[in-house]
């Protein structure tokens, strides 16, 4: 019988063995300098497994340095980065890739001619294990495959609603939608830690509670993680368990939003101060 | 599981009979198809029994019994469709809600309905749902399709649609007299069972719940499937909202009684894919629909290239000379039809398989006037696209034409074994037997719309014309008078309008006045894109809207349904004096439009009163300040300085206006 599969969960999550609550990634005394510019000093701070974790602060604060340190793309010249229990100092962005660190990025990185379907597609092309000449033969495993991936990505498609676009080349998106391709991108990579770099900006109020809504399901469902940077503090309140705040490149305040919202540095950081 | 046999000479009355009658005729053949994860799923008539079964028997254990009311709320689902028929072949009765409606009207009609079941789509619908869980004490039951974001919710009153089925194929496995039970149930039931209540789109006021019966139902749907020769073979695509009389007319009553294939599409959006992919045999589509595709084309082959569009010109020319005459079988000449074939060849089947209307064998528009040029145009192309004029009351059809016999301002005779009279005062009234029972808890209004002698009345004024094709005119009700004496049609001057691609909704005023005004919206798309190639730039609707530019086009566009007005005995003295064009397009959510997208004309008149103010008293602009409610039903205010513009009059009646002044 050819009923409806009942696809409760998108791509099953990954089992990386580490119990809801415990730590996932623990950021230790890291600091990151461009020649004798301080971009990040002495941060710490961690993120527990099934969590939504925040990290917000003006602009220039460090907070894209951040998550472009925790995805390898800079390495810090001081302090640790453990995740999932292995210290690491320096590595590549496709090592956190394989590691389970997927990000999308604060103007959207997609490929602009390729289409919705091929962009999250190639998601999937860290999971593909046949080389480049069964790829060229294609018949046989690298269709069957093939055909395992397209099954995953249909899944993120249903599940971010863009079955509409499916074969609409990106680049002429309305800029919502690409946003929305490209955390289906960063799904398809099955991350057990998904770090988002402002998914919101520049998106009106529909497409915020949209991306909102999304990103709640994608940590409840599946269980993944999320470290997300956005401006949008109504957002931030809502969505996360956990806020970091960051400010020239140090941290003043960390807790739950509740705490981070009352604390007076943090305000006058936002409203900045007399002097 | 097959059903068993069924008894021989049994009445087909009910659509749960014809389930089990096409699953024994039809067995093999597909009875529902659904776009999901990219790929078209199919059930034939037999798997279809069984998942009916399954989900009836699941909510009969859970309490589910004759009479009693389930709502239906959501797209076109296969599982929203079978939730219908089960509940139907318990005796209980559907009541699909349009999915769109915001979480009061919804409750409203709930509530109203007295509904204890309701079987949705989403979370989105759980969530307006249990918004107004306090208005509606007895709905205690909800069964969900899609399980997403409703993981953490309470479920002590909310179930899976997958559980309920699950546990009625459990109860069938331990029981096998359970199924035959049912079965029996089915064969036995009376005709004269309520078999669906509809809610009317309340274009005028609060929503009725309009009551039909299973016998008139299945007799309407039998004798319009037999006018157009609907058999199993057929096959049309389910996106017309499912609590419209006509998505359940068309797709689900003439469906079960003819057998054919019912196509759900992948998502709201998708639908013109899904429309290419499926190419279905029959179709309908209200005439705005018609409007974009044909705007769509228009504007896809102004970027076309030279040779393409100099093509596609002259063979559009061609087949709006000979196409429609070829296409009824008239004589044409042998020279117009080599070049009608060609035409076939390099412009009308490629673009029918753009349009996923290759199959069309027939497509019906209804809802609003059609103008003579888009008709055509879609009849050129050897689409045979019929009119036909119909209401939830009548079960759909009161008209519709016949192939061969078809215009584009009349909706044509009588749909088989149907009635029409013109009453004293030009409102048309019928007696079909798809006819309704009545309005649900609201005998008054069943009295005020059924004569004694049986006819309904439609609340339409109209008159037939000399082929027995019968013309609507307008609302009864808005049909009105000018000061001066000059007959009033708002509808017939908004129709005339909205012709115009560039013209989206129009709203004429003049009743009890001294000459007629209108509001204009733009059509975003058709303008959007001249702004575009014209390098204006615009920001929103709004600005778009007040561009001098778009002014100056419209201006053009009033002018000449003016001309065209003029041209009307009855109608040149309703021509349009003084316009503006809104400066917000009408939308459902701000009430200004009916969910079926119809305007309500008098909430619309109160809702701008100070436009309609200044349209009359000569002022030039007016600063108004709007109310509008977002998506979430949260609100918000926009504000303009609206302008305002003369129009010039044509024929005897510009000194009339003189004189008004």
């Amino acid at each position: 019988m050819n009923a409806q599969p009942e696809h409760t969960a998108i791509v099953a999550a990954r089992d990386d063995g580490i119990a809801p609550g415990e730590l996932l990634m623990d950021v230790r005394n890291v600091s990151l300098r461009f020649g004798g510019v301080k971009a990040i000093t002495d941060i710490s701070f961690n993120v527990r497994k099934g969590e939504i974790r925040a990290i917000i602060g003006p602009n220039g604060a460090g907070k894209t340095s951040m998550l472009n340190v925790i995805n390898g793309f800079y390495t810090p010249q001081e302090g640790t980065i453990t995740f999932r229990g292995v210290e690491r100092r320096a590595m590549k962005p496709h090592h956190a890739v394989r590691q389970g660190i997927a990000r999308t990025f604060q103007n959207v990185a997609l490929f602009k001619g390729m289409s919705t379907l091929d962009n999250i597609m190639t998601g999937r092309s860290v999971k593909m294990n046949r080389g480049l000449g069964w790829q060229m033969l294609w018949h046989g495993p690298a269709l069957r495959e093939e055909i395992e991936h397209r099954e995953k990505v249909e899944e993120i498609i249903d599940f971010l609603e863009i079955q509409h676009i499916r074969r609409t080349p990106v680049g002429k998106l309305p800029y919502g939608l690409q946003k929305r391709v490209e955390l289906g991108r960063a799904l398809a990579m099955e991350p057990s830690l998904l770090l988002l770099d402002e998914p919101m900006a520049g998106m009106n109020l529909e497409e915020k509670e949209d991306m909102s809504r999304f990103i709640l399901d994608v940590n409840r469902q599946r269980g993944t993680t999320i470290c997300l940077i956005e401006h949008d503090m109504g957002v931030v309140m809502d969505l996360s368990d956990r806020v970091v705040v960051l400010d020239y490149g140090k941290k003043i305040a960390d807790g739950v939003p509740d705490e981070v919202k009352s604390n007076q540095q943090v305000i006058d950081a936002y409203l900045g101060v007399a002097h | 599981m097959r059903a068993t046999a069924l008894p021989a000479g049994m009445t087909l009355d009910t659509f749960p009979k014809y389930l089990l009658l096409n699953a024994q005729r039809f067995g093999d053949r597909p009875a529902l198809r659904h776009k999901d994860y990219g790929i078209w799923q199919s059930w034939s008539w037999s798997q279809q029994l069984d998942e009916i079964r399954a989900l009836a028997i699941g909510l009969q254990s859970m309490g589910l019994a004759h009479g009693e009311r389930v709502a239906v709320i959501g797209a076109n689902r296969p599982r929203l469709y079978w939730a219908i028929c089960a509940a139907q072949s318990l005796g209980a009765i559907p009541v699909p809600v349009y999915a769109d409606a915001v979480a009061e009207e919804l409750a409203h009609v709930l509530d109203h309905a007295e509904v204890r079941f309701a079987v949705v789509q989403d979370q989105e619908q759980v969530d307006k749902i249990q918004s107004f869980s306090d208005h509606i004490p007895r709905l205690k039951t909800i069964i969900y399709d899609e399980p997403r974001g409703l993981r953490d919710y309470d479920h002590s009153s909310l179930h899976s649609f997958a559980d309920v089925q699950a546990q009625g194929r459990s109860l069938l496995s331990s029981d096998p007299q359970i199924g035959s039970r049912w079965e029996k149930g089915i064969v036995e039931a009376s005709g004269d069972d309520i078999s669906v209540m509809l809610y009317t789109s309340g274009t005028t006021g609060r929503s009725k719940g309009v009551m039909l019966s299973a016998r008139g139902s299945v007799a309407a749907a039998v004798d319009t499937a037999v006018f157009d020769g609907l058999t199993e073979k057929d096959s049309v695509l389910a996106y017309l909202p499912l609590a419209w009389v006509g998505d359940h007319y068309l797709n689900y009553a003439q469906g079960y009684v003819s057998g054919f294939c019912m196509n759900c599409p992948e998502s709201p959006e998708t639908v013109p894919q899904d429309l290419r992919e499926i190419a279905p045999t029959f179709y309908f589509a209200p005439p705005r629909v018609f409007e974009g595709l044909l705007t769509s084309v228009t504007i896809r082959m102004e970027d076309a290239s030279a040779l393409k569009r100099k093509m596609y010109n002259h063979f559009i020319g061609i087949a709006r000379k000979h196409g429609e005459s070829i296409l009824e079988g008239r004589p044409v000449s042998f020279g117009a039809r080599i070049s009608y074939a060609l035409g076939r060849i390099f412009v009308y089947e490629p673009l029918k398989n753009v349009l996923g209307l290759s199959n069309i064998r027939v497509a019906y528009t209804a809802g609003e006037a059609i103008g003579q040029d888009l008709f055509s145009f879609f009849r050129s192309l050897g689409i045979n696209l019929k009119q036909l004029y119909g209401q939830t009351e009548a079960f759909l059809y009161v008209t519709c034409q016949k192939d061969g016999a078809v215009r584009a301002d009349a909706v044509g005779p009588a749909a088989p074994n149907v009635d029409i009279r013109i009453s004293d005062n030009g409102e048309v009234q019928f007696r079909s037997p798809g006819q309704f029972t009545g309005y649900f808890k609201q005998d008054d209004a069943t009295r005020e719309t059924v004569t004694e002698d049986g006819f309904v009345k439609t609340g339409d004024a109209g008159f037939f014309e000399a082929d027995g094709q019968l013309r609507i005119i307008d609302r009864a009700k808005d049909v009105g008078k000018l000061n001066a004496g000059a007959l009033f049609a708002p509808k017939y001057i908004e129709n005339v309008l909205k012709f115009f691609p560039n013209i989206k909704e129009a709203v004429a005023f003049g009743h009890a006045r001294d000459f007629v005004t209108a509001f204009i919206n733009i059509d975003l798309q058709a303008v959007g894109n001249w702004a575009e190639r014209n390098n204006i730039a615009y920001a929103s609707y709004q600005e778009l809207a007040g561009h001098p530019e778009v002014y100056r086009i419209i201006a053009g566009h009033v002018d000449e349904a003016n001309r065209r007005l003029a041209s009307e005995p009855m109608m040149a003295g309703a021509q349009i004096n003084r316009f503006l064009i809104l400066h917000k397009e009408l939308d459902a959510d701000d009430g200004e439009l009916t969910r079926t997208q119809k305007v309500r004309r008098s909430f619309v008149a109160d809702r701008y009163e100070p436009l309609i103010e200044a349209l009359y008293d000569g002022s030039t602009q007016k600063f108004v300040e709007t109310e509008v409610t977002y998506e979430d039903g949260r609100k918000g205010k926009i504000r303009a300085t609206v302008r305002i513009e003369d129009a010039a009059i044509y024929g005897g009646s510009a000194a009339l206006r003189e004189a008004a002044e």
